[in-house]
């Protein structure tokens, strides 16, 4: 499976990570190589398999639908590069 | 090397007890070790003045019958596990600043033992590698070297500080994550003992997450009982991690009875390739011996779908790491970067954030989310996870343990494989598949390749049977008797 600039610069906008025009075509090349090698997964039957969707088979455990934590918006909001007035802080959105 | 930092763990434990030495007069050694040995770069933080002043808490605490089960002891702390109050900066630039405000429940589950911590260890950036050499923070090394070699070699990755950090006696034990072999081809490049147990043992909660369904907790140290002892404090059920295990927590140090009469070990043939290193192979076939001589009985078995692993790895754990690090977006925590506009922020900062194999990590996983390719990668890479599980639960029907090495190869000088992706990967070739699985895995040092470095055997369980495990991995290090010390481990 080849990636062309095109669709490097379109998962990198998923990703929201810019990257330079100039490192797009390294980098497909790069996401290639390893996609290439993932390709060989396609030679396995997995017609009757059901999927594995974590790390466990246990059943997960229920709790009471209660407020078990918060009332800490100085602590959530120590690390902030911005806050305000209790909010976290960004660039203006809205002209 | 000082005499205090010379002693294992539970022997430190019990000259504690014993008041042969105080837990100050512990953490001073270690303090000082960490000191005579920062050319290893095993620490990206250290707190020597709260480990002193934990230390002298410990001694009140013991003076007046009030010890916990780790009273006292130095430990290191993967820079993955959030600590209160101290720097966590998951190797990356990206965190920049980051103080948590919240302590870990595994950190929290050994501070409450009476655990000293001396600092935060170097890791892979995000725990993604296998060398150590992605931390923003710079390479650590290895604190052995090859006979006549003086270039300096990686500990492996990506729990890379913990393993050097330990291997060079600057802590008694240290924490680390396992998510595809994070501890134990570590273990394995250091000559140390690493254990990742059973996914869901250990809370996962306040641990900088990487892939979510793979990451696990577990103990970094130099002998078998040491680990037992950390893992029975690090595990246990944590209503603030719903996949942590609803199950009492065994005394897995009382599980190390020396004896394995009549056990069956499991031999995978498809973990011995033609082309398989042959110090590597070599050391296989001594520990198959030392199991038989101590009665077990030995079993070639097949695990078909191994050489799957690695390629279903490789999407299943970047598309969870896409999904868990889109949190980083310079808006509630570490770095931010100004751009054009709000979007061009997140963009800006996370170009500037992360490194380059975190990059390729989240584009891979980013696209193999995405419209159109979802089944073609994601949904074909969870049900090859599945064959993988299957195959383990079969040779489990027959089986009590299987032995295989822990990594293809030693460790290898800083640098030698960074240009060659794939080759990095396979250093994960033996640890993945029981990663993929959920199961228990322990790497146990067992011997020097013809260059003098260390190598690991790795031993493997079914599902909940760490104490399997342990007892089998007690045995095989007695057998191994691998007492070698680094060539920096000492002065």
């Amino acid at each position: 499976m080849s990636l062309d600039d095109t669709t490097v610069r379109k998962i990198a906008h998923l990703a929201r990570i810019n990257v330079a025009e100039t490192d797009l075509a390294p980098l497909a090349k790069e996401l290639s190589g390893i996609l290439d090698w993932i390709e060989q997964l396609q030679e396995v039957d997995t017609s009757a398999v059901e999927p594995m969707t974590g790390g466990t088979d246990m059943t997960l455990n229920w709790r009471k639908d209660a407020v078990t934590d918060g009332g800490h918006p100085e602590k959530v909001l120590a690390n902030a590069p911005e806050s305000h007035e209790g909010f976290f802080g960004v660039p203006k959105v809205i002209e | 090397m000082s005499d205090l930092t010379k002693l294992s763990l539970s022997d430190a434990r019990d000259g504690l007890d014993k008041g042969d030495f105080s837990a100050v007069e512990l953490t001073q050694a270690h303090v000082q070790a960490m000191d005579s040995h920062r050319e290893l770069n095993a620490f990206i933080t250290e707190v020597p003045d709260l480990a002193l002043e934990r230390a002298k808490e410990a001694d009140y605490n013991r003076s007046h019958g009030q010890a916990g089960a780790l009273e006292g002891l130095p430990l290191g702390i993967k820079d993955l596990f959030c600590t209160e109050g101290i720097l966590t900066t998951a190797a990356s630039h990206i965190l920049d600043g980051f103080t948590p405000p919240y302590e870990s429940t595994v950190t929290a589950n050994l501070k409450a033992a009476g655990a000293v911590t001396l600092g935060k260890t170097n890791l892979d950036e995000f725990a993604m590698g296998s060398s150590n050499e992605s931390s923003y923070y710079g390479a650590a090394h290895n604190p052995w070297k090859k006979q006549g070699d003086p270039r300096n070699l990686v500990p492996g990755g990506s729990s890379g500080g913990s393993a050097a950090a330990v291997a060079a006696h600057m802590c008694l034990g240290a924490t680390g994550t396992d998510t595809g072999g994070s501890i134990r081809q570590p273990a394995s490049f250091c000559g140390i003992v690493g254990m990742k147990p059973t996914y869901g043992r250990c809370s996962r909660w306040g641990v900088v997450a990487f892939s979510s369904s793979l990451d696990q907790a577990g103990p970094m140290t130099r002998t078998v009982r040491d680990s037992a002892i950390l893992l029975s404090i690090m595990a246990g059920h944590d209503p603030k991690d719903s996949t942590s295990a609803d199950m009492p927590v065994p005394d897995f140090e009382a599980a190390l009875s020396g004896d394995i009469k009549g056990l069956r070990i499991g031999l995978p043939a498809e973990y011995r390739p033609d082309n398989l290193n042959s110090d590597v192979a070599a050391l296989w076939d001594k520990g198959i011996g030392w199991l038989k001589d101590a009665g077990a009985e030995v079993v070639d078995i097949s695990l078909p779908h191994t050489k799957y692993a690695l390629p279903t790895y490789y999407i299943v754990a970047p598309a969870e790491a896409s999904a868990n690090l889109a949190r980083y977006d310079g808006v509630r925590f570490g770095l931010r970067v100004e751009g054009d506009s709000l979007d061009d922020m997140y963009a800006e900062t996370r170009a500037v954030g992360f490194g380059a194999e975190v990059k390729r990590r989240i584009l891979i996983g980013t696209y193999a989310l995405s419209a159109g390719y979802y089944d073609a990668y994601y949904l074909k890479a969870q049900k090859v996870r599945q064959l993988i599980h299957q195959d383990f639960v079969t040779a489990f029907e027959n089986v009590d343990a299987i032995l295989t090495p822990t990594a293809p190869t030693p460790a290898f000088p800083i640098g030698e494989n960074s240009d060659d992706l794939i080759a990095m990967y396979l250093n994960d070739v033996f640890t993945v598949p029981a990663s993929l699985a959920g199961i228990p895995g322990i790497s146990v040092p067992a011997g020097l390749s013809n260059e003098g470095l260390p190598l690991g055997l790795q031993l493997l369980t079914k599902r909940w049977d760490e104490e399997t495990l342990f007892r089998v991995a007690g045995v095989l290090e007695h057998a191994a008797g691998f007492s070698g010390l680094p060539s920096d481990g000492e002065g």
